[in-house]
């Protein structure tokens, strides 16, 4: 058998996303290399390479692929299918895009945001928003995977593939980047970061939401926000913790002014600790938290912050 | 332009899903259902789209079997013209799902399809982009502002970074995000309304695709529960309990 990967990365280095894709080809096992599709993207291109158990890194670096439109990466993709049992990438909003092109073009289905791996044709995915957890045997000779990170963890960065460089260019002339606004913060990712400190519409307005800066710097954890304090503009959509927004399962979560909805509970309720700051005692958060206090929350943070 | 809409019946979001005793998959007896949310976000757009004089059309189309009537009335009372049900009793797969409705693009020619981003029972996360790679159409996934400019379509994409806007030729394919719009409630005329608008039934057999399975379903099994744990009494206990029980900080 053998497994192409698609890397995650931003042109400019690898996402830690690809290293756990990688564990998840790993634990299928077989001959494993990576495709980095992009414009000058050698640096990630040498990242992939270090990832250990991989044994090929194929580049391809075209404008066609700068910004990963999944019209372009698809074509590429399936171009490649050919000689893989297996097509792994990441289930971010990236391979979330362009993989199911991928499997509608070599006619087969798609597993989706997989957590563990049973065998190389039998995959365990969350449905119904983590309330049930389905395992699932796909019939189709090429599997078509996408992978959820907080499912594997990532490979070490040991190893020295072979680069090698593609000449093939895919652009279908049908799209076109036109710009993007992208959050910049000197914080951790929130899928990558152990300590992740959350809030929620009992935050108010975004200005609150200082309140949980000063506690972010001091344990070095990203940002989240429940889907209500994302609509109501008080953060970015990218902070957005749950079924529909980002998957984590830090060492930590801290859920403040969040009642724990089964959407939001679906994006962190993997957290090794949870705890939950409600002034609600009956709020359904206390329910998964390890540690709950009832409590105004505009009285707890500032403690929090000083007692840290 | 005619804008297509695939509509999904669902578990209401507000339900908490329990899966069988024997885990063969979730009980879904008596459980109440609804249109999928991401799925009533694109009826609603595709309505605006034909209330700002864009569109000239809308059509919702379900796949399922007759129960999936119901949401395609809840489209029509939305505002959507007319819909299709195309008729099974099986749980087709998103690939099955988007050869079919790659069909009825076919046979309607729509200029936009507004898909759902994913259905909230499978989260699978797949239909729009498939139909997409079927159809040859650029799409514009987890849209939250679609403006049609000129020939193009511009989609403003809620990605892992932030927002990324990106231009499409038409005929193109969004699939929305929930910040897209805030769907309006079927007011009760619109409800009685949209019992005499056309709903034609289709049988998903006669369109000639082989809709075999691709996948088994081996099991379903509740997910590992946690235990809630203490109250804690004070901020001084929380931190005290961080440190030096869970060891987390
Ligand atoms: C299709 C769909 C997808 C969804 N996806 C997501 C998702 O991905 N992520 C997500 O989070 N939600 C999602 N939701 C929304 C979800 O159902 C809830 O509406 C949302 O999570 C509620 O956010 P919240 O807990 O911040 O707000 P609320 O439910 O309003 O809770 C606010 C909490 O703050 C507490 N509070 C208020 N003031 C204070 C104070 N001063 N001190 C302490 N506590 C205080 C209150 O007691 C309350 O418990 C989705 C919904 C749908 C329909
Ligand atoms: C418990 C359970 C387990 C299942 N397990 C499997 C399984 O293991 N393998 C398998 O292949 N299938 C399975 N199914 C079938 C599954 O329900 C879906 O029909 C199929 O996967 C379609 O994907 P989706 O709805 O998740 O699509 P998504 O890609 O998440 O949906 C996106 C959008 O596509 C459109 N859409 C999707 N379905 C329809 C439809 N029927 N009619 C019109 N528009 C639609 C909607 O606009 C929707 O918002 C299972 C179903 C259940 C209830």
């Amino acid at each position: 058998m053998s497994i192409l990967v698609i890397a995650e990365h931003d042109n400019q280095s690898l996402k830690a996303e690809t290293l756990k894709t990688v564990a998840a080809a790993a634990a299928i096992g077989g001959d494993i290399h990576v495709l980095v599709a992009g414009l000058n993207c050698g640096v990630a291109a040498e990242e992939a390479a270090k990832a250990a158990g991989v044994s090929k890194v194929f580049v391809a670096d075209n404008a066609a692929f700068e910004h990963q439109l999944a019209e372009n990466v698809s074509l590429l993709v399936t171009e490649l299918a050919g000689d893989y049992s297996h097509i792994l990438a990441s289930a971010s909003t990236t391979g979330k895009n362009f993989m199911p092109r991928v499997a509608a073009l070599l006619d087969v289905a798609q597993v989706s945001d997989i957590i563990a791996v049973e065998s190389a044709d039998t995959f365990v995915r969350p449905i119904y928003a983590g309330n049930a957890i389905a395992t699932v045997q796909s019939l189709d000779e090429k599997k078509v995977i996408t992978v959820r990170s907080t499912g594997f963890d990532a490979v070490e960065t040991t190893g020295s593939a072979e680069v090698v460089a593609l000449e093939s260019v895919t652009d279908a002339g049908t799209s076109s980047y036109v710009g993007a606004e992208l959050t910049v913060s000197e914080r951790p990712e929130l899928g990558a970061a152990g300590v992740v400190i959350s809030g929620g519409r009992g935050m108010q307005n975004g200005d609150n939401f200082q309140l949980l800066e000063g506690i972010a710097d001091k344990l070095g954890a990203a940002i989240g926000a429940s889907r209500a304090a994302v609509d109501a503009g008080f953060v970015p959509n990218d902070m957005q913790v749950g079924q529909t927004g980002k998957i984590v399962a830090p060492d930590l979560y801290i859920a403040v002014g969040i009642s724990g909805a089964i959407q939001h509970l679906a994006g962190m309720k993997d957290s090794k600790i949870i705890v939950a700051i409600n002034k609600d005692p009956e709020a359904p958060i206390f329910q998964v938290a390890d540690y709950g206090l009832v409590a105004d929350l505009f009285d707890a943070l500032p403690e929090l912050e000083s007692a840290l | 332009m005619k804008v297509l809409v695939p509509i999904k019946r669902v578990i209401d979001y507000n339900v908490k899903v329990r899966v069988k005793p024997d885990h063969s998959d979730v009980d879904l007896t008596n459980v109440k259902m609804a249109i999928n949310p991401f799925c009533e976000i694109a009826v609603e757009e595709a309505v605006r789209l034909k209330e700002s004089g864009v569109a000239t059309e809308v059509i919702a189309v379900s796949i399922g079997d007759k129960s999936c009537q119901e949401q395609l009335r809840t489209a029509l009372a939305l505002g959507a013209d007319r819909a299709i049900q195309i008729d099974t009793d099986q749980n087709l797969d998103s690939l099955n799902v988007a050869k079919l409705l790659q069909k009825v693009v076919e046979e309607e020619q729509p200029q936009i399809v507004l898909l759902g981003k994913q259905a909230i029972d499978t989260d699978n996360n797949q239909t729009g982009q498939m139909l997409g790679a079927l159809t040859g159409m650029p799409q514009g996934t987890f849209a939250s502002v679609v403006k049609v400019e000129g020939e193009q379509l511009h989609v403003t994409r809620e990605v892992d970074g932030g927002l990324q806007t990106v231009a499409l030729n038409l005929p193109a394919i969004v699939t929305t995000d929930l910040r897209l719009n805030e769907p309006r409630y079927a007011s009760l005329p619109n409800i009685m309304k949209a019992k005499r608008k056309p709903l034609d039934v289709k049988s998903a057999a006669d369109f000639g695709i082989d809709l075999s399975p691709r996948s088994t379903l081996v099991k379903v099994t509740p997910p590992a529960e946690r235990q809630a744990g203490i109250v804690v009494e004070s901020i001084e206990e929380l931190v005290e309990k961080l440190k030096n029980e869970a060891k987390v900080i």
